[in-house]
């Protein structure tokens, strides 16, 4: 199987990049769309040419590391699938493929299709966490959960962090990741002592970060390999506005909240 | 940006009603145009209130717009949209353009400067002079269009903004956005189109 590759090539996090076709006739259709890098970067090695530069760790999709811009799709054209499980039988003999790195100020490009999505840890130190003594557990039935508020976190915390739907958000906006783990913490009774403060600083540093606005578009639920719906949007947004306006002003003793 | 839209799609539910009342007849249309002059301040109160909200409208799409350029500067060499639709992605478009018909809205039939003829005291004459003019009847349907484009992805989305999202609600608001949306392009397109056609002279 033969392929044409067009990738963005970009030696360092401040150089230029651009576009440089490649082509390989070593394809296979059972390989992934990784597999088809490592082959391709064989061939590059053999030539004396630089190695494409991309991030994997698991290759089963479930560890966030992989994800680029396949024609223009974050992830490529197979809907709920990263990079890694996305298969080349999915492509035609031929085909020709424009791979791009995720593009946004947040996710500075290290290297070729490599970014640093440091700015999405950042978010969730700023309160995606149950802060919880330490010490021995209580009985496991001491803490009723309901199945489907049980359900409905699992959903958003299935979330990987790969980056997906701030590529494919026209406005750029991390809406969904974020609003992803304040859905999965504030369905759950131990997430409920600092759901508001969650949302604030969550929120907060989700704009610090300098990523766009939600326009309720709707791409970003489309690519989320995880299938994660809008719908934790608008709940972060509801938490959001429920603690900006009920968030007291603050004084010595209550400093820094939870 | 969802209030405001809200306040500015609800004044245009209630400026189409007050408009179709051009079907019963002149001296209707030109009554009510004459019992909404004299009630000063309901009149002055709307429009102030209708200036903030155009204000606030355009100060958030301002920011969001610097906001979207400043996250995103470099631009895919390919973008291709899965199920978004086209009136949600032309917003930044469709909102401008309908800025500006609003601007030569009020200077054709409230200042009565948009070079057709004008009688501050016959509303009904002037919407049937101004219409008798092919272009300017087109530039209006075409305007109502984008305005229910705009209607359609604000309409269908500001509950999403304002936190509301349920598996059971959602896809009836988005269909209600859709069909209210439709019915106020047919509404206001119908009175150029009827005074075209001769039915409104």
């Amino acid at each position: 199987m033969r392929l044409v590759f067009h990738i963005w090539r970009q030696a360092t996090a401040s150089a230029p990049g651009k576009m440089v076709r490649y082509e390989s006739a070593n394809m296979n259709p059972d390989m992934s769309m990784l597999e088809a890098l490592d082959v391709l970067n064989e061939e590059l090695i053999t030539q004396g040419t630089e190695p494409v530069v991309f991030e994997h760790d698991c290759r089963e999709g479930i560890c966030g590391s992989c994800g680029f811009m396949i024609n223009g799709i974050a992830h490529g054209p197979l809907a709920r699938t990263t990079v890694c499980q996305l298969t080349l039988r999915h492509f035609k003999d031929g085909e020709e493929l424009y791979l791009e790195p995720w593009r946004a100020s947040a996710f500075p490009v290290l290297k070729d299709l490599m970014v640093d999505r440091a700015s999405f840890d950042r978010i969730i130190a700023a309160g995606g966490y149950c802060s919880v003594p330490a010490g021995s557990p209580q009985d496991a039935n001491a803490l009723l959960i309901p199945k489907p508020e049980a359900d409905r976190a699992m959903d958003a915390a299935a979330c990987i962090g790969c980056g997906a739907c701030v590529a494919a958000c026209p406005n750029a906006s991390a809406s969904l990741f974020t609003g992803a783990k304040i859905t999965h913490l504030g369905l759950m009774p131990q997430g409920q002592p600092e759901r508001e403060i969650r949302a604030l600083r969550m929120v907060r540093q989700m704009n610090g970060e300098g990523f766009g606005h939600c326009g309720n578009i709707g791409e970003c639920e489309a690519v989320c390999p995880k299938g994660i719906s809008i719908e934790v949007i608008a709940r972060m947004n509801r938490d959001f506005a429920g603690a900006s306006i009920t968030e007291r002003p603050k004084s010595g003793a209550a400093e820094d909240g939870a | 940006m969802a209030v405001t839209g809200v306040v500015l799609a609800g004044f245009i539910v209630g400026h189409l009603l007050g408009n179709l009342q051009i079907f019963i007849g002149r001296d209707t249309f030109n009554g009510y145009a004459e019992g909404l002059k004299k009630l000063h301040v309901l009149l002055w109160g709307t429009r102030a209130a209708l200036l903030v909200s155009v204000a606030l409208h355009i100060w958030s799409t301002i920011q969001l717009a610097a906001r979207r350029s400043s996250a995103r500067p470099v631009a895919y060499q390919k973008y291709t949209a899965q199920t978004s639709s086209y009136a949600s992605r032309t917003m930044y478009m469709s909102g401008p353009i309908v800025a500006a018909f609003i601007v030569y809205h009020l200077l054709h039939f409230t200042i009565g400067v948009g070079g057709t003829p004008y009688d501050a005291g016959d509303p009904y004459g002037n919407v049937v002079a101004g219409f008798k003019v092919i272009p300017v009847a087109l530039a209006y349907v075409i305007a109502m269009g984008l305005l229910c484009l705009h209607l359609r992805h604000g309409l269908a989305s500001f509950l999403q903004t304002l936190g509301v999202n349920h598996p059971a609600y959602t896809p009836k608001i988005k269909l209600a956005a859709s069909l209210i949306a439709g019915l106020i392009f047919l509404g206001f397109s119908s009175i150029p189109v009827a005074v075209m056609a001769g039915v409104v002279s």
